[in-house]
């Protein structure tokens, strides 16, 4: 275990390092810094209005379906990695089957491509 | 304590309070941001228990990728929280007492822990002979889990088509761009001469 | 040790690979061509046809495939025919019912192919790995086709109350199979049960056992993991009503049979209990929660629970009798069912789909056919002689009084006295009282679905001697 510690060490200080600072600016912030609030202050924005709406607001499930095919060629790239680093001893069997794999995935990229899931009306 | 331990209290207590912070935070935005930080303590477990690549991936895949299909799924709902939130309290005495019954056996369990022999052994965490982590999944994955692999895919290609026949639609009355089309086009089918009298028009 | 060829060799499993790429052929010829779901529909039939001939004739005995992941034996083959022929006879009631409601898609019969796959997958799983695989394959396409009526509140709802809560299952699955796996040291089914019977079976596998098993009750919708059931048979299109139904209980039932026998029947009286458990729950709530149902569609949901009791009776004895009327029971309630989804399908007027209990009123005086089938279906189910259902259940009351599980056989005949009341108030409703307005013919396809399972039903008595030893060397290929 001390092997892996002294591996990921610099991962560790780094996160140490950012945390402290990130810590550091929100303390200071809360130390220093006048604050005054009433309501009027904590109220949204909006040209003198009071709110009229929710800030949030529907978004097109375009969005969704754009960010789940992300997701799964994304997974599809998440499996090509140990493929990479083992390949030349897991030999043809390796290749051929990283390869079937491809092309299910790849059938799937062309019916998408086909009913236009890429574009964007 | 050796620093290894220390290391595991510090992920597991934090990923238990974000877990905590997801479902009692009142703004769904800061749920999935606490969600995140879950991933990220458990991607620290992870790495912990020797499985690196599997921890490199859980913060590529689910903090790059779902965090952000979350985020969508969030703002795509636009559903009152607060309001749906307001009977949480009366489900709480049940869903209570149906937690304490799993603790309690759980720890029953615990008291009576009984790992088999060979256990310890199929938890090494890397393969002998100093492959790395990486090397010693691509070494069995494609080859001893072929037929696993490729059902995964097929998982993979259900989803993609779930996904299409699930929310794609093509607004009626939309003109796309037909790049073929387009670029086919001649003087003598983009172009019609007509003869315009004067004082009549088309 | 295995040579590494043993993995990847996979002969065995040839209808399975054929499945899976006449699935993507036909993805490919749907997405390429215009208006193809007729011909889609028509192709994935004759794909599950193929199928069905090649698993009957791909060989004989016990094979394996892919190192072992995968077994392929008489009780195998045996479930996997049922399976393709149910999902094949719900795509061909799909046919008529997604044109006239305008949701014809080519996806539809593409998913229920993959979802077959899944289900072929699940039925040889002889591993936990494989079995989660088969089963993610399968739910997943499940999902989406409850969905396919998009447009409409009640399938998307469908859709997404099925996928959350059977994602909530399958975590407690993949719980419980890590927690086997952490204290056998195996996932293979025969490792196991070596690991099982060289020594006492610690406390923390029991606890991974019940996970596992409430996983898998889920998916057969047994009390008390039943909620989605109803909910899910009303919202989803009548069809794929019937496709859930049918095949992937079918599949969900071997894969209990055998994930329950092969690696752990050194410990049958620790999972004996929750499965009688399980099933008095089962044919109890069935029965009771039946009887005020408005909707066909959400009775048939519970008449389902109640059935998935009925069969678990006969898991529940163990037995190589047991597993023989399991076998058989699943059988002819593929048949009733598909038979009587059949006639809900054709509960359609002019002004659309009708589904509740009372649109049946008078059907006897105006369309007979139909009410008779119907009544035939109903009294099957309550289990009447000398119908098929009635053979199904003495099947497994016998199997129970031989593993000396006399109680639970009582229940379950108790049981079925309670639930033959709301069968038989449709009967009474269709042949005594005033008639409703009358339906649309039925379509030729439908027609010859209800006709050839009421047949089966109602001639079973007279041949009941060919399933009955089909069934008896699938049971005798588990022991």
């Amino acid at each position: 275990m001390p092997e892996l510690f002294r591996d990921y060490l610099p991962v560790v200080i780094f996160m140490a390092v950012a945390g402290a600072i990130a810590l550091a600016l929100m303390a200071s912030a809360i130390i220093i810094a006048v604050r005054k609030p009433d309501p009027e202050k904590l109220s949204a924005y909006e040209c003198g209005f009071k709110a009229f709406d929710d800030a949030r607001m529907k978004f097109d499930v375009r969005f969704y379906l754009v960010s789940i095919l992300f997701i799964i060629f994304d997974l599809e790239v998440a499996f090509l990695f140990p493929w990479a680093v083992s390949l030349g001893e897991i030999g043809i069997y390796g290749f051929w089957s990283m390869m079937i794999f491809l092309v299910v995935l790849t059938i799937g990229f062309i019916y998408e491509w086909r009913k236009g899931a890429l574009e964007w009306d | 304590m050796t620093v290894a331990s220390l290391f595991f209290y510090l992920f597991s207590v934090v990923a238990c309070a974000a877990a905590v912070m997801v479902i009692s935070s009142r703004n769904p935005v800061h749920s999935v941001l606490f969600l995140i930080l879950v991933f990220f303590n458990a991607a620290g477990l992870f790495i912990l228990a020797g499985a690196e690549f599997l921890a490199l991936i859980l913060v590529v895949v689910y903090v790059g990728a779902v965090a952000v299909l979350f985020l969508f799924v969030v703002m795509m709902l636009d559903v009152d929280f607060t309001e749906l939130r307001r009977g949480m309290l009366s489900y709480l005495p049940i869903g209570g007492a149906i937690g304490l019954i799993l603790l309690v056996e759980l720890i029953l369990v615990l008291g009576t822990w009984n790992f088999s022999s060979e256990a310890g052994k199929i938890a090494e965490p890397i393969a002998p002979g100093g492959v790395t982590n990486t090397e010693a999944l691509g070494l069995i994955l494609y080859t001893k889990y072929f037929f696993y692999f490729q059902v995964a895919g097929l998982v993979l290609l259900v989803a993609m088509i779930g996904a299409i026949v699930l929310t794609l639609r093509h607004k009626a009355g939309v003109k796309r761009q037909n790049i073929a089309d387009q670029v086919a086009r001649n003087p003598a089918t983009a172009i019609e001469v007509r003869q315009v009298k004067p004082g009549q028009g088309i | 040790m295995m040579s590494l060829l043993d993995h990847i060799q996979g002969t065995a499993a040839l209808p399975e690979i054929f499945l899976v790429v006449a699935a993507m052929a036909l993805l490919m010829f749907g997405v390429f061509r215009e208006k193809s779901a007729d011909i889609v529909n028509i192709a994935a039939i004759v794909v599950l046809g193929i199928a069905v001939a090649m698993v009957i004739w791909g060989g004989e005995g016990r094979q394996e495939a892919f190192g072992g992941s995968l077994v392929i034996d008489t009780f195998a083959r045996f479930m996997k025919v049922l399976t393709l022929f149910g999902s094949a006879v719900a795509i061909v009631l799909s046919v008529n019912f997604m044109k006239t409601e305008k949701i014809e898609r080519f996806e539809y019969p593409i998913l229920v192919l993959l979802a077959t796959a899944g289900m072929m997958i699940m039925i040889s799983a002889n591993d936990l790995v494989a079995l989660y695989m088969g089963l993610e394959l399968q739910s997943l396409a499940l999902y989406v086709v409850a969905a396919i009526d998009r447009d409409k509140a009640k399938s998307s709802e469908a859709g997404l109350k099925y996928f959350v809560l059977g994602a909530l299952s399958s975590g407690m699955l993949l719980y419980g199979a890590s927690l086997i796996y952490g204290f056998t040291g195996h996932v293979a089914f025969p490792e196991i049960a070596r690991a099982l019977a060289a020594g006492e079976p610690g406390l923390g596998l029991i606890f991974g056992l019940v996970f596992l098993i409430a996983g898998l009750a889920f998916k057969v919708s047994a009390v008390p993991f039943h909620m989605w059931t109803p909910d899910v048979y009303e919202g989803a299109p009548t069809p794929v009503a019937a496709f859930f139904a049918a095949a992937p209980k079918i599949a969900a039932m071997a894969l209990f049979v055998r994930a329950m026998l092969a690696p752990f029947s050194g410990v049958l009286p620790d999972w004996q209990q929750i499965l009688v458990f399980i099933s008095i729950a089962s044919m109890v709530l069935g029965a009771f929660a039946a009887i005020g149902q408005t909707n066909i569609k959400r009775l048939v949901a519970y008449s389902s629970i109640g059935h998935m009791g009925y069969a678990l009776i006969g898991l529940a004895a163990g037995s190589p009798e047991g597993v023989r009327s399991v076998v058989i029971y699943m059988t002819i309630y593929l048949i009733m069912t598909l038979g009587t989804f059949a006639c809900i399908l054709a509960m359609r007027r002019k002004d659309g789909q009708v589904e509740t209990i009372s649109d049946l009123a008078g059907l006897a005086r105006t369309n007979g056919l139909h009410a008779f089938f119907l009544a035939v279906f109903m009294f099957s189910l309550a289990g009447i002689p000398p119908l098929a259902g009635f053979f199904a259940k003495y099947f497994i009351f016998m199997a129970a009084i031989k593993a000396n599980l006399v109680t639970l056989a009582v229940i379950g005949v108790l049981a079925s006295v309670v639930g033959a009341v709301y069968y038989i108030r449709i009967v009474k409703l269709m042949y005594f009282d005033e008639p409703a307005e009358r339906f649309e013919p039925m379509v030729t396809e439908v027609k010859a679905v209800v006709v050839l399972a009421g047949l089966f039903v109602l001639l079973f008595a007279l041949f009941p001697q060919p399933l009955n030893s089909l069934a008896e060397a699938a049971a005798a290929s588990l022991f």
